[in-house]
């Protein structure tokens, strides 16, 4: 099987201070890659460099087999609207907070060219109904929304056109401990559904242990250990990662 | 060179320079070259306030010259007191004539309407402007809204419309209803009512839009296709009040609904003065 996504050498600078450095990974169709790691570690700055948000100093992102590093912007953001979607940690980056529930998750079908109004409607109910919010909310504003709900609609937003790779940061960060159970699980289900390929940036290692299967760990920009989710959580080999572990199984 | 020149102490020809003039005629150029497109420009101080139309009355200025006859229209009244001081301005400064007759203008400066008599070649119609960015609604960063025009990204245009009929069960935007021309940029047609969206498509006059406060100038050149947004299932409707006008009688022009004394009595009248006068003449 071909990697989806192949990730080579990206390295990200801000002045003299290093975003992230030496990162290269491959990420397989349907696979769930977690990347964790303490705050100031480079997971956002990675990221932002593999979603295109940010433009990497060197090393190639090669997607399907082109490299969007050196791809022309507007076929990079035509990626990030049909095969990419991406989902932050705070839902009013993420969402048009001045739209409707239905507009937000239409907004993307209308970006590749549906143009019927009841088609739209109908897709956005169900895909609000997938997310569980309820249908008589499609006309209400973000702003009506508690934060799980705005994070949820976030992702039917993103997932409404089916993309094939789901980039997230923290997406369940700023939320309540019983509202990101939640959020997991649902995220978990339509992972699993729709077959989607997926990186996660967390704190958080409960949403790795639930969401990756394979995971990537990081200090000071650099990747310090990455392999198979269950065997770094239970057999960490580098020092900082028996750190993570340990700190984590004592809360 | 010697010889005593008058009329040159107060101002240039419609009061801007020339360097001015110029300046904004390579602008209009370019719009015209690139219909639908938003060129920017660097709008000069007129003596008046922006909301007046100080864009329209730059490209008026750099448009016009002393064999032209020019009208002024607001809401489509030759005699409002926006229209008359315009008129007035370019009497005092360019010395042209001016008519209230749309068919004896070759230059329409105006404001939320196209005349409906129909315009012909080599008439100017130029717009006053507001807003002209059509998806400054929706996103209101500009580097990002010049972005999407670069790459055709126009589905927020789309939102906007969606959001219309969740709230009102039908398109309920009336006025400056987004078009796309030629099949390529989207486009504020300005605060005219949708109404007049057709006459934009495949007019034979040229049509100049200027925004002062926003420093942008748009244009549609002679018979440019413009077509109205809609969805398949909810059509652009060129929609205006169902009732003749009450003074000429015609059904198909756009009404103003005037009250005519203080128990609530109400006609329909045309918005249009000059066209009702001329029914009212045949
Ligand atoms: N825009 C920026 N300008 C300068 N330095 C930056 C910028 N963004 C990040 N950095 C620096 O790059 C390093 C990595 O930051 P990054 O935001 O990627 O970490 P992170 O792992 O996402 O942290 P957190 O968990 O707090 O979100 C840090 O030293 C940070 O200070
Ligand atoms: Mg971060
Ligand atoms: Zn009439």
């Amino acid at each position: 099987m071909q990697p989806l996504l192949q990730v080579q050498n990206i390295r990200k600078t801000y002045g003299a201070r290093i975003g992230c450095t030496d990162v290269s990974f491959d990420l397989y169709p349907g696979e769930v890659m977690g990347i964790v790691g303490e705050s100031g570690s480079g997971k956002s700055t990675l990221l932002s460099c593999l979603a295109g948000h940010a433009q990497p100093d060197t090393g190639a992102v090669i997607f399907d087999g082109r490299d969007t590093v050196t791809m022309a912007e507007p076929e990079r953001r035509m990626l990030a609207r049909t095969d990419w979607a991406y989902v932050h940690q705070n839902p009013r980056d993420g969402l048009r907070m001045g739209v409707s529930a239905g507009g937000n998750v239409g907004e993307r079908l209308m970006a590749v060219g549906a143009r019927n109004y009841g088609t739209i409607r109908d897709t956005a109910t169900d895909w609000l109904g997938r997310v569980e919010i309820n249908a008589d909310r499609i006309d209400d504003r973000p702003s009506q929304f508690s934060g799980g709900m705005q994070q949820r609609l976030q992702i039917a937003r993103n997932l409404v056109t089916g993309p094939r790779l789901v980039f997230m940061d923290e997406p369940t960060g700023g939320l309540d401990v019983s509202v990101q159970a939640r959020l997991l699980d649902l995220l978990r289900g339509l992972v699993r559904r729709m077959g989607l390929s997926a990186i996660i940036v967390t704190h958080d290692l409960a949403v790795v242990r639930l969401l990756a299967d394979r995971l990537m760990v990081m200090k000071g920009g650099h990747v310090v250990e990455q392999g198979l989710t269950d065997q770094v959580l239970d057999d960490p080999q580098h020092a900082y990662t028996q750190l993570l572990v340990s700190s984590v199984l004592q809360v | 060179m010697n010889a005593p020149q008058k009329n040159t102490t107060e101002y240039n020809f419609a009061y801007l320079d020339e360097d001015t003039k110029r300046m904004i005629r390579r602008a209009l150029l370019k719009a015209v070259a690139i219909p639908g497109y938003q060129v920017p420009f660097a709008s000069r101080e007129m003596p008046m306030p922006y909301g007046w139309g100080t864009g329209g009355v730059q490209v008026t200025a750099a448009c016009l010259t002393p064999d032209d006859v020019l009208k002024v229209i607001d809401q489509g009244a030759d005699d409002t007191t926006n229209a008359v001081s315009i008129r007035k301005f370019f009497q005092r400064t360019a010395d042209v004539d001016v008519t209230e007759r749309t068919a004896d203008a070759t230059i329409i400066q105006t404001r939320h309407r196209i005349p409906e008599a129909a315009l012909t070649e080599g008439q100017i119609l130029v717009f006053q402007v507001p807003i002209p960015e059509p998806l400054r609604f929706l996103e209101p960063r500009e580097t990002e809204t010049r972005k999407m025009h670069e790459l055709e990204e126009y589905g927020l245009m789309h939102v906007k419309l969606y959001e219309d009929i969740a709230k009102h069960g039908q398109i309920a935007t009336a006025y400056a209803y987004p078009v796309k021309v030629e099949g390529r940029y989207v486009m504020d047609p300005s605060p005219i009512p949708k109404f007049d969206n057709p006459k934009l498509s495949d007019n034979p006059a040229l049509m100049l839009f200027g925004a002062g406060r926003e420093q942008r100038i748009y244009a549609l050149p002679p018979h440019t296709k413009v077509a109205s947004l809609d969805f398949e299932d909810h059509p652009f409707e060129a929609s205006k009040a169902n009732h003749n006008c009450d003074i000429c009688g015609a059904g198909d022009t756009y009404l103003d609904e005037v009250i005519t004394d203080d128990r609530g009595s109400r006609m329909f009248v045309c918005s249009d003065t000059d066209h009702c006068r001329t029914r009212q003449e045949a």
